[in-house]
């Protein structure tokens, strides 16, 4: 039976930004017993010694007050640090480009976060992506969110069956300036503030600048694939696959591109043109694989794959391998796939799962040198 | 849902005579205590009453008390104001690692100013102790400063002893009584006390108010600068319709002191069997002996503060962790962490309750009931 929505507690997980302040104001407004809760995952200062987190603090306990709700804070520093920041530094230090979104998505918001909304009596869990949970059907479902733009499901591949029933995303069937009229009709605090952008923990900061305090950097050459120097690297994990910006080779002809990288030998693989060959490949093979329907799925079937956030959907066909494993061949090849990534399957709106991109091939042969 | 109270040592709400004198003052005395007309006059004699009773309930003399904005200010001017006028004599400080932040946030400042502090450690219960002081007072020491009872955990440090000890020596002590009084009845001349701190929300008065007791002949170097209240150790008209309140709750806390002592005693006892009877599993952080009668700190192994708290207000009860909070968050209480070691458990599990003058049986019944029964859903029993 269906509790009515006065008769079910929700937690809305609030960053302080307008998507998560409208989510609130919408269950609110649809009769649900709605309680606002701040997680507090980095211990963050900024340059005028003002920490962010309160500040984002402070705009939760504005907007809650103005809808009217209570609102309660939470410390995941500790889980956050031993879950995703320390897989972050694991990755890059692994040559990879890690999406700590994912991770922190997967361990901490809806883990230990949603255990933690049910220790206070929750039926469900809300934030504001955007993304939809369809509950009516046996299994639960997960679409994209109706803005294409700023579908999250990339980042939620990670969720499975026993999380999503317990979740709602109130604004996931709505756009973005929808979600900023509603703030302001309703005259929210965080109405016109700055979305966040970059990874949360870095935020506005120079990436180089934070990688350097944790890991220490071995600058090295930079050279063609056969050999060619063409500079030097300030360490091969500041570089990711596909990276034009940073390079610093002048000269004529078309732009330079990372297209590799040799840890072993701590060299940086350069080569001219967005559209080089040595950009593409033809299939990969990804780990840590996690479906959101318990189905059992056939040993190969046909879907469309995103590899990188906002990426456009890639006809793919995928073979399901031993040990959370699968092998993606895709349809037409693919520019810049990068090891650490996640690799999302969909179904038309749906989204199907996704797993961690570890080995690149072309036409069977594995690509080395992206990983 | 009727809600229940139970952090008065946040603050407490104000007592209705209390509210009437300062309604009554606001609505027929306005005039500044400086002023040499008769409407200027009126206030003064409300000031000086209040003062009366201030000096009295600690037995100060009516001069040495300073009307300051609250427990904060009062630390801070003791702390600071004594530092600077006795830095030709030395500069070196003695307080406590359980400090409230007033003071602790306070020395640290001295530290940067280039003063020396010794943060003196404490047993299990909270308590430091005197072998401690004595081998860490220095001929440069100038101030030391040691709470009254722990706003966290209750525990009463040995302040006669301090003072005792320090009769002798140059160094001026200041005790920050912001939780201990109108609990604990204090004389100043008696436990050699030369600077004291009271806040007067804590005593059921109002907020933005509060007096730091200075011993006669003691020189202080004031912070605020103006006009010649205070005896020029604290510059700013006067707030007049506070300090009424708070001398009417000065006056009905010294009363009453007894009596809420052995209500409070009573409650603590009441909450702890009921939390037996109902088989959870808890231990006291400090003790119940020398403590403060209205506070009662709990650490309940299996659980975390975060979930208790939150649950215990969905289920309309004001507990505290008692520690500060970053961007809402609770961090780690520095008191359990001087009495435990930053490692243990207790730093995620414990709670303060603090009972005052509206609650009842029936409330601690209620909200031991009702504590009982989250501890066993957050520990799954």
């Amino acid at each position: 039976m269906k509790k009515a929505p006065k008769d079910t507690r929700v937690v809305v997980g609030m960053s302080g930004g307008v998507d998560s302040s409208v989510a609130a104001l919408l269950l609110k407004e649809q009769g649900y017993e709605v309680i606002g809760i701040f997680m507090k995952n980095w211990d963050d200062t900024d340059e005028s010694g003002v920490c962010t987190a309160t500040e984002d603090y402070n705009d939760v306990i504005r907007v809650c007050n103005q809808i009217g709700i209570p609102y309660y804070a939470v410390n995941f520093e500790k889980q956050y640090w031993e879950k995703v920041f320390t897989y972050f530094l694991d990755e890059y230090k692994a040559g990879r480009t890690p999406n700590p979104d994912v991770m922190c998505n997967k361990e901490i918001k809806f883990k230990a976060f949603l255990e933690h909304a049910m220790s206070l009596g929750a039926d469900y869990l809300a934030t504001g992506h955007y993304a939809r949970v369809d509950h009516s059907g046996e299994e639960v479902k997960m679409l994209r969110g109706l803005d294409e733009n700023k579908d999250q499901t990339y980042f939620l591949n990670q969720l499975q069956q026993s999380q999503l029933e317990k979740v709602l995303f109130p604004i996931g069937d709505i756009d973005k300036k929808r979600v900023r009229e509603i703030a302001a009709e309703a005259g929210l605090a965080t109405a016109t503030k700055k979305d966040s952008t970059g990874i949360c923990f870095i935020g506005e900061r120079n990436f180089k600048e934070f990688l350097s305090g944790y890991l220490p950097a071995q600058p090295g050459l930079m050279t063609t694939m056969d050999g060619e120097v063409k500079g030097h690297h300030d360490g091969l994990m500041y570089y990711t696959i596909g990276q034009r910006h940073g390079l610093g080779i002048g000269g004529s002809g078309e732009p330079w591109f990372v297209v590799g990288k040799d840890l072993e030998k701590n060299v940086l693989y350069v080569e001219q043109g967005f559209h080089n060959d040595l950009l593409y490949s033809t299939s990969l093979i990804a780990d840590q694989v996690s479906w959101i329907s318990n189905q059992p799925k056939p040993q190969s079937f046909e879907c469309t794959a995103k590899f990188r956030y906002r990426q456009q959907d890639n006809k793919v066909t995928v073979h399901l391998l031993e040990g959370g494993k699968v092998k993606v061949d895709f349809h037409e090849p693919v520019r810049a796939i990068t090891p650490g990534q996640a690799a999302v399957f969909y179904n038309g709106e749906e989204c199907l799962g996704g797993a961690t991109i570890d080995q690149v091939f072309k036409d069977g042969t594995r690509l080395t040198y992206v990983g | 849902m009727e809600r229940i109270y139970l952090d008065h040592a946040a603050t407490t709400p104000m007592h209705p005579e209390v509210i009437e004198t300062v309604m009554k003052q606001m609505s027929d005395t306005f005039g500044n205590p400086s002023s040499i007309h008769s409407f200027g006059r009126a206030s003064r004699q409300i000031v000086d009453a209040a003062r009366t009773s201030a000096a009295a309930s600690i037995g100060a003399d009516f001069n040495e008390i300073i009307f300051t904005s609250g427990g904060t200010e009062a630390d801070n001017l003791a702390i600071v104001g004594t530092a600077r006028a006795m830095k030709h004599r030395g500069r070196h400080v003695i307080t406590s690692a359980v400090e409230h932040h007033a003071v602790l946030h306070t020395c640290e400042y001295l530290e940067k100013e280039g003063y020396d502090v010794t943060y003196l450690p404490v047993d299990e219960e909270g308590r430091i102790r005197l072998s401690d002081l004595a081998s860490a007072l220095r001929e440069d020491t100038i101030l030391v400063s040691i709470m009254y009872g722990n706003n966290e955990i209750g525990t009463i440090q040995p302040i006669a002893e301090i003072g005792e000890l320090l009769k002798e020596h140059q160094a001026v002590f200041h005790t920050d009584a912001v939780q201990a009084y109108g609990m604990v009845s204090i004389d100043v001349k008696t436990e050699h006390i030369d600077l004291l701190s009271v806040s007067s929300h804590k005593i059921n008065g109002p907020k933005g108010m509060g007096f730091l007791y200075a011993k006669e002949g003691l020189t202080l170097t004031p912070a605020l600068l103006g006009g010649e209240q205070e005896r020029k150790r604290r510059a700013g008209t006067e707030n007049v319709p506070a300090i009424a309140g708070f001398g009417k709750a000065i006056e009905l806390s010294m009363v009453s002191m007894e009596e809420k002592r052995e209500r409070y005693l009573a409650f603590k006892e009441q909450l702890t069997r009921l939390l037996k009877e109902k088989q959870v599993e808890f231990s006291v952080n400090g003790s119940f002996e020398r403590s403060l009668p209205h506070v009662i700190n709990l650490s309940f192994p299996g659980t975390d503060v975060e979930s208790l708290l939150v649950n215990l207000d969905l289920a309309g009860i004001a507990a505290s962790s008692g520690s500060a909070c970053t961007a809402g968050s609770i961090e780690p209480s520095h008191v359990l962490v001087a009495m435990f070691g930053k490692d243990s458990e207790r730093l995620r599990n414990s709670i303060r309750f603090s009972f005052g003058i509206t609650n009842t049986k029936e409330q601690i019944d209620e909200a031991g009931e009702a504590l009982a029964n989250i501890i066993a859903r957050l520990t799954n029993k």
